[in-house]
């Protein structure tokens, strides 16, 4: 439904980010996209919802489509109107507006007033304690309420994909597993179609069917969760086990250091 | 005269000058806040269209509403214009550039009026008397209501917009973040000339008003230069605050030259709203309203 195909993305006219990267986002399914910091998979997500010109990168090569349909010409606003919406990394919700404002912020691409309301009434159904702080200045929820906050506000826009960026960057294990288990209800309930980015790659690939590896601007490997579960190079470098299973432990440092197959 | 009745003098005088006040600077805190830009060229925006509707009474003898009309249309096209030839290419650049673009647009528009319409200073005649309402120990010139009166008006009215407003909070959510709103599908360009436009309506009526009161000339622009203690007393982005400023510069001008003009000899309206300022600087750098930087700990 959503393709990437072989794109590069450029930025400042200078900086290869980029370096044709592809990959295919199953309609009605969870897929996550892991790599680590710098691999390129938030320029990824920022290609696909059109907001790389916003910090001057663009797409110079391969194309983007979703249902058939070439997206990367667009500007953002088109994009999140053709129902895919970005969340992006680190919480980022509007400060000084309040946490019902921010979902009627969210809901700027709906133009009936009254699905409005019933957007705002299922995402406080997702999220209860969002309802209880709902007049509350966003910048002053906690983490994990500005992260509910800011998955409900994308909600808003009555999303087919969901460009999700690091859900769980900074948050206590118990309301990431909580995040977690309600981006799972969405997919399963409202049929969302869900593209994870995660530096969490045990918890990405327990809720994804597929997955894709990035490395410096490239995919470098691909697979259903369960495979890449059980693939070595997963394990020793995104899951931190050595080869028999069990958990690394430092007093052993001096172990016989794994390459990346993939590199060579 | 009592003395008491001398400072409610005083005092009713700035109030009505405050409000006045207040919706020039409401031009300044709509562009604010909704594109973070700083207008240095709020006073020129209202010269501008004092000299349409003044050009318009005077030279082509077109009726008052035409005139107004006229001012407002033009002002509202000016403002899209401006947002899109100037400013679009601006976005995304330190926000010095477009302070540098506006202080450069400012002057631009000093010496076009002039050149386009003359020099001379030009009446901008309003149909309601010149005689004060004299009631109880008030004088108030009926100008000086007028002015007030549209000033409140228009504050409700962008106040109202800006709270409660589906547009109103996009644009609030565009200040807060432009990416982030563009991400949730803002089309944040067309917000952008939207604030543009708003200003320009408000100083439109601000020409008309200030225009009556001074006479349209490139004088006309020193107003602009009230707003800057205005919005920095009220919080750059505050409506209410935008009144509030208005009104303590308003009255400090107004009083401080009653009492302190007889023994310096006058001036102190001049630089008494300054002095305010850098006081207010030094104690609520983000002024009475204005919105502070939430950190969470």
């Amino acid at each position: 439904m959503l393709a990437l195909n072989n794109i590069e993305v450029i930025y400042d006219g200078i900086i290869l980010v980029l370096k044709g990267a592809s990959l295919n986002v199953r309609e009605g399914g969870i897929t996550t996209l892991l790599g680590a910091n710098g691999a390129g998979k938030s320029t990824t997500l920022k290609a696909i919802s059109g907001l790389l010109r916003s910090e001057r990168g663009e797409v110079t090569k391969g194309s983007i489509e979703f249902h058939g349909e070439r997206v990367d010409r667009l500007p953002p606003h088109e994009i999140v109107r053709r129902g895919i919406v970005q969340v992006f990394e680190g919480r980022r919700v509007f400060e000084h507006l309040t946490a019902e404002e921010n979902l009627i912020a969210g809901a700027h691409v709906v133009s009936d007033v009254r699905r409005v309301r019933e957007g705002i009434e299922r995402v406080y159904e997702y999220f209860p304690r969002l309802k209880e702080r709902r007049a509350v200045q966003a910048g002053y929820l906690s983490g994990g309420e500005q992260q509910m906050l800011v998955i409900g506000r994308a909600l808003m826009s009555r999303p087919r994909v969901m460009l999700l960026d690091e859900p769980s960057l900074g948050l206590a294990p118990m309301l990431v597993e909580e995040i977690f288990g309600i981006v799972q209800r969405l997919n399963r309930e409202e049929e969302l179609t869900v593209l994870l980015v995660e530096q969490n790659a045990t918890l990405a690939l327990t809720i994804a069917e597929h997955g894709y590896v990035m490395e410096n601007g490239r995919i470098v490997l691909e697979g259903s969760a369960d495979a890449l579960r059980e693939n070595a190079d997963i394990k020793e470098f995104y899951l931190g086990l050595t080869e028999v299973g069990a958990r690394k432990s430092y007093r052993d440092v001096k172990h016989y250091k794994r390459r990346k197959r993939w590199l060579s | 005269m009592v003395d008491w009745q001398f400072f409610a003098l005083l005092l009713s005088n700035g109030v009505l000058i405050g409000l006045m006040y207040s919706l020039i600077a409401l031009g300044f805190v709509l562009v604010y806040k909704a594109t973070d830009a700083i207008n240095f060229a709020q006073g020129e925006f209202v010269m501008i269209a004092g000299f349409l509707v003044a050009v318009a009474l005077g030279a082509y003898g077109a009726p008052l509403w035409l005139a107004v009309a006229l001012a407002l249309a033009v002002m509202i096209a000016f403002g899209f214009g401006l947002e899109r030839v100037m400013l679009r290419p601006l976005i995304g650049r330190p926000i010095v550039a477009v302070i540098m673009a506006t202080i450069g647009l400012a002057a631009i528009l000093r010496g076009f009026g002039p050149l386009m319409w003359g020099a001379e200073t030009k009446p901008l005649p309003l149909p309601i008397p010149d005689e004060p309402i004299v009631w109880g120990p008030f004088f108030i010139p009926p100008i000086q209501l007028l002015g007030a009166g549209v000033s409140l008006l228009f504050l409700a009215i962008f106040g109202w917009f800006f709270l409660r407003s589906r547009q109103g909070i996009a644009m609030r959510a565009v200040a807060d973040s432009q990416q982030v709103a563009m991400a949730m599908g803002v089309n944040v360009e067309r917000y952008f000339a939207l604030a543009w436009a708003m200003t320009g309506i408000v100083s439109a009526l601000g020409g008309l008003i200030w225009g009556n009161l001074l006479g349209v000339d490139v004088h006309l622009a020193l107003v602009g230069f009230k707003v800057f203690p205005v919005v920095i007393l009220g919080g750059l982005d505050s409506i209410p605050g935008a009144i509030i400023g208005g009104l303590i510069v308003g009255i400090v001008e107004n009083v401080a030259a009653g009492y302190i003009d007889p023994w310096v000899g006058g001036g102190t309206k001049d630089f008494a709203p300054y002095v305010l300022m850098i006081l207010a600087l030094m104690i609520r750098p983000y002024g009475i309203f204005g919105k502070q930087i939430i950190e969470r700990v």
